[in-house]
């Protein structure tokens, strides 16, 4: 047992790795869900403890094959990472049971085995960029997510995924090229590749390598922002989330590009934040500048959109506006406010596409002007959306209104009244979107069509009513999110230099 | 972390449950959440009990001390006889959203802090307005609608207000406020907007007369007296609310005595007994607060007892307006009866409640100076006895026989206004147990030969006047042609205005605007152009467009870093 306890930050890689592994060698449907369904709820279970170990000791370095760092490969967590591993563990495993029916009915029983072996490697690559302390190691799990999120997409049953995917696939081999750009001047600067160690090295770097640099923040910045679709860098993703299958946008869109964020906080904060005096370099500027645009941009467009799971996707193109947002003004309240926005996007966006998914199964549709009343057809399906979409608009008493608390206290501490302001002018954008859907779900006679609706069987529908009450609880109770995600914008800031 | 919770909670989370529950079950279990409630409360000590940790914010849930302890007595009483009076309702959205309003109102009772006194606000708002659609006529609908706007309103300034007071002072508590900061002054207008200030107050008696029989009463004991208890806890001693409180206990009667919707009437009555409470409030010595607090504890007892005869009669008749009204006496003698002892306790007639609180708050301004003030509140005191004390039970019990018979009030609602009525001559002939509970120490005493005397005087000269005003048939609801031409004139008349106002503000708005109102349709125009389904943003973009798009960042990052 001791031993095993030890080893824990290899088993939330390796256990998903040969899972994923295992269900493609299985190939019948069912027992490759029943695998993958272990699988995701033996993962927050390790990274819970994972998380303990963390809170209560500190930092936990893990030398993989006994190679030490920084020659080695290191798998180091700390608050921060423990708290996205824990993210996306769970979120894995909450919505795992919803996955049967949704994938059986639109990946088809044949190729399910194959759908859930990508998914655990994605898995596995997303864990894996969370968790290792390695820049070329996190290039790697990065490219191992994103390979499986391009087979993932293009499983989806609409002929416009494989386009889909396939512009994801460009954009995201540029993204990772641009990053391991970065990674390679990185190299070339410090000799190394383990992340503490190039923070060390490039802290005590002579001055005139700063210009190398500030090259290789750049790089860095423009490959990640690619992966997590910042404005003007995000045309790949709702193309990507509208066709993908119902479920895999549930899970890429809780998940994904959270674990791209972690990177770049993790390269801005840890990497440079110690090396490079950051305030001296637009760095925040420029990010508050896009995500003031991608706050507005994407609201408006998805006033605009007919397809709900397209319009969801913008609407995630602006949550993380929010999210890039309390990074941008970097201090306690802002990044705390980012930080937990990671959380709490996550579980009500996840609930939102889940009801995207319900409605597909049961009515085959997801444009707004074919789901006329069907409020009263499904009522949990459609209530948990009203609670997850008050949620995105930032009601108090939801999950969202934390997040947007915290990120203006940030923004009036360093007194930026206008960013107070815009805040909540794009939340009012949401109440748009978020209305139109309940306007015609609750407030229409039924359409023709939908005379058969009713809700999900109990499998798809008590993850989303789970996830939904979460947005309430989160509203809430905050321990469990803001707590933590203070701890790690502290840790993140008593770095900076 | 202390582990108490509000007794608000007992009735918000015991409502849930309601809708579970039928027939003598589900009525037993009503009448038993606030006796519940009560009994919680009796083992609470007083201080800060309910402290909750939020994300660094220290919340402080359950403030017990003497001032919120006697709106909570009184609130749960009301919430019982309310309870009993809609006995008889099959409604379930009633019932449930009436426990919810209450413990949201007592939730905010108890709230030590501005946030947690935000969610409660917003939570009476959203609960009592069901309390009006249930009316289920489109007529209510709107009102309702009307109401839940400015209920809401009000809670957007308070959520304003905190803000900006938090930014200010690093501190939620909710102890009292200043006017001269913007966090203060907005909270103060939220305040004053659920307290029905004057120009504020349109709200009142538009919605008011429009919730259901039931939902009226309750309406009428928490939603303004919430506000009356912020006011007290923030802003006692305030100047302002002096002149604030002054016009406010007078305007109300001009409208009350030529209204025909007897509800309305009490609603008008309503919001002028809240202006007898700002002053108090507004005066700020212990006396005035005393009164405050105590009238606003009086007049949720005959305030409701006089809206549950009204409701009898609605329920009974299906009309309350003056006109159509008269001679009920003869079929419903007990309500009859229950109206003229709210009436009494309205108009402070000795012995009853209304007499020994409002008492305190005049002798309070006269004692202060302000000699104007009292004179004032001495009309409106004639005021409230000619259109609450004698107009409400006239027209609707006696005057000229309508000719309508119908059933006495059902029992549980006689029940509701015998306790009520009970409790307002039971604190009207003994002072000395009530004022005990009030937050300051008192040594008041109502009955002295003066009071008593100028008090009957008034009262006599008042019901001469309308006396004579009857007798020479110059009273409105009397000559019913005058009145209907005239309330005819008087709409069409604010019509005309309106109308004149709205053209030559749209005139103005014309000349003002029209390069603003072409900005804005541009600007609609221009976001859907580049944000609509096919415009720029909104179109799938050529992979070769992203690629440039990834390299213009790259080169503005560098070119921006190297600058």
């Amino acid at each position: 047992m001791e031993a095993l306890w030890s080893h824990l930050p290899a088993l939330q890689i390796v256990i998903p790795l040969l899972g994923g592994v295992l269900v493609a060698l299985v190939r019948r449907g069912s027992l490759a869900f029943a695998l993958t369904l272990v699988v995701s709820w033996v993962l927050p279970v390790v990274s819970g403890l994972l998380l303990y170990q963390v809170l209560s000791t500190g930092p936990i370095s893990y030398a993989l094959g006994g190679w030490p760092p920084p020659w080695g490969i290191e798998y180091r967590v700390d608050v921060l990472n423990a708290f996205v591993l824990m993210l996306v563990s769970a979120i894995g495993a909450i919505i795992m049971p919803f996955a049967r029916r949704s994938v059986a009915l639109e990946v088809g029983e044949r190729r399910s085995a194959w759908f859930y072996c990508m998914y655990l490697m994605c898995l596995a690559g997303l864990l894996g960029v969370a968790i290792t302390g390695d820049a070329f190691n996190a290039f790697v799990f990065l490219e191992i997510s994103s390979l499986s999120t391009y087979v993932l997409i293009a499983l989806g049953r609409d002929r416009r995924a494989l386009v889909a995917a396939f512009r994801y696939l460009i954009m995201g081999t540029i993204g990772a090229t641009f990053y391991v750009i970065g990674v390679g001047l990185l190299y070339v600067l410090t000799g190394s590749l383990n992340m503490v160690d190039i923070a060390q090295r490039l802290a005590v770097a002579p001055p005139e390598q700063a210009r190398a640099m500030v090259a290789a923040l750049a790089f860095l910045t423009v490959g990640i922002s690619l992966k997590l679709a910042l404005f003007p860098l995000h045309s790949w993703l709702p193309g990507a989330y509208a066709y993908a299958p119902s479920w895999a946008t549930v899970f890429l869109s809780a998940t994904a590009t959270k674990v791209a964020i972690y990177l770049l906080v993790r390269f801005l904060f840890s990497i440079f934040g110690g090396a490079l005096d950051l305030r001296s370099l637009p760095v925040a500027e420029i990010l508050i500048a896009l995500s003031v645009a991608a706050m507005f941009i994407a609201s408006f467009i998805a006033v605009y959109q007919s397809n709900l799971k397209r319009m969801l996707a913008y609407s995630s193109l602006a949550q993380i506006g929010y999210m890039m947002l309390g990074i941008g003004i970097a201090n306690q309240a802002a990044l705390t406010g980012g930080l937990v926005h990671l959380v709490n996007h996550a579980i009500m966006k996840a609930a939102l596409f889940m009801a995207m998914g319900s409605l597909f199964y049961r009515v085959g549709t997801v444009r707004l002007t074919e789901i006329a009343g069907i409020g009263r057809k499904m009522p949990l399906t459609m209530g948990a959306f009203v609670v997850a979409g008050l949620g995105i608009i930032g009601t108090p008493g939801t999950a969202g209104f934390i997040s947007k608390w915290y990120l203006a206290v940030g923004a009036l501490d360093r007194g930026w009244w206008v960013l107070v302001f815009l805040l909540v002018a794009s939340s009012l954008i949401s109440v748009l979107y978020i209305g139109r859907v309940i306007e015609m779900a609750w407030f229409r006679p039924a359409a023709d069509g939908l005379a058969e609706a009713k809700d999900p069987p109990l499998s798809m529908l008590l993850p989303l009513l789970l996830l939904a009450a979460a947005t309430i609880y989160f509203g809430i109770d905050t321990r469990l999110t803001a707590g933590i995600a203070g701890e790690a914008a502290q840790f993140l800031l008593g770095g900076l230099r | 972390m202390t582990g108490e919770f509000s007794p608000g909670l007992i009735l918000i989370l015991g409502a849930l449950l309601v809708p579970l529950l039928r027939g003598r079950l589900r009525a037993i279990y009503m009448l038993a959440l606030p006796v519940a409630a009560f009994a919680y409360l009796l083992t609470l000590p007083q201080g800060d009990l309910g402290i909750v940790n939020i994300g660094g914010l220290s919340l402080n849930t359950l403030r017990v001390d003497k001032l919120s302890l006697l709106f909570c007595y009184v609130f749960l009483i009301a919430t019982l006889i309310c309870v009993v009076y809609a006995l008889h309702l099959r409604d379930t959205v009633q019932h449930v959203a009436a426990l919810i309003y209450a413990g949201s109102a007592i939730g905010a009772i108890f709230a030590g802090d501005l946030a947690t006194l935000f969610i409660y606000w917003e939570g009476i708002a959203i609960a009592s307005v069901f309390l009006i659609w249930s009316s289920r006529t489109e007529e209510s609908y709107r009102a309702g609608m009307r109401y839940l706007i400015i209920q809401v309103g009000s809670g957007v300034l308070l959520l304003a207000g905190l803000l900006i007071h938090y930014r200010q002072t690093g501190s939620l508590a909710f102890g009292v406020l200043a006017l001269d900061a913007p966090g203060g002054l907005l909270i103060f207008l939220a305040f004053g907007i659920k307290a029905a200030f004057p120009i504020l107050h349109a709200w009142l008696p538009d919605a008011y007369p429009r919730g259901t029989p039931t939902g009226t009463v309750l309406l009428s004991a928490f939603t303004t007296k919430v506000a009356i208890y912020a006011l007290a806890r923030g802003f006692a001693g305030t100047d302002i609310l002096i002149p604030i409180g002054t016009v406010m206990a007078a305007f109300p009667i001009f409208y009350a005595v030529i209204e025909n919707d007897l509800r309305r009437v009490l609603a008008y009555s309503l919001n002028n007994q809240l202006g007898f409470m700002v002053v108090g409030i507004g005066l700020g010595t212990e006396l005035a607060l005393n009164g405050a607090v105590a009238h606003a504890f009086a007049d949720i007892l005959f305030k409701g007892l006089l809206f549950m005869s009204m409701g009898a009669v609605l329920f009974r008749v299906g009309t309350v307006k003056g006109s159509e009204l008269g001679g009920l006496y003869k079929s419903m003698p007990w309500t009859t009866g229950f109206c003229i002892v709210g009436a009494a306790s309205i108009s402070a007639f000795p012995l009853f409640s209304g007499f020994v609180t409002k008492s305190m708050i005049m002798t309070a301004a006269m004692e202060e100076g302000h000699f104007w003030v009292w004179i004032v509140l001495l009309f409106a005191s004639a005021g409230v006895f000619h259109h609450a004390g004698i107009k409400i039970p006239y027209f609707a019990f006696f005057a000229h026989d309508s000719g309508k018979r119908c059933q006495e009030a059902p029992l549980n609602m006689l029940v509701a206004m015998a306790i009520s009525a009970a409790l307002c001559i039971g604190i009207g002939c003994f002072p000395g147990l009530f004022y005990g509970l009030l937050p300051f120490e008192t040594a008041y005493r109502p009955y002295t030969l003066d009071h008593v005397v100028a008090q009957v005087q008034l009262l006599f000269l008042s019901a001469l006047a309308f006396t004579i005003l009857m007798r020479t048939g110059i009273y409105p609801p009397e000559l019913r042609s005058v009145n209907l031409d005239a309330e005819w004139l008087y709409r069409r008349l604010g019509r005309s205005l309106l109308e004149g106002a709205r053209a030559a503000g749209e005139a103005a708005w014309k000349l003002l605007t029209r390069g603003f109102g072409h900005g804005v349709s541009f600007a609609i125009a221009y976001v859907r152009r580049h944000h609509g389904p096919e415009g720029l943003l909104a179109r799938p973009w050529p992979i070769g467009t992203m690629a440039v798009w990834t390299t213009i960042m790259l080169a503005a990052y560098l070119v921006f870093f190297y600058l």
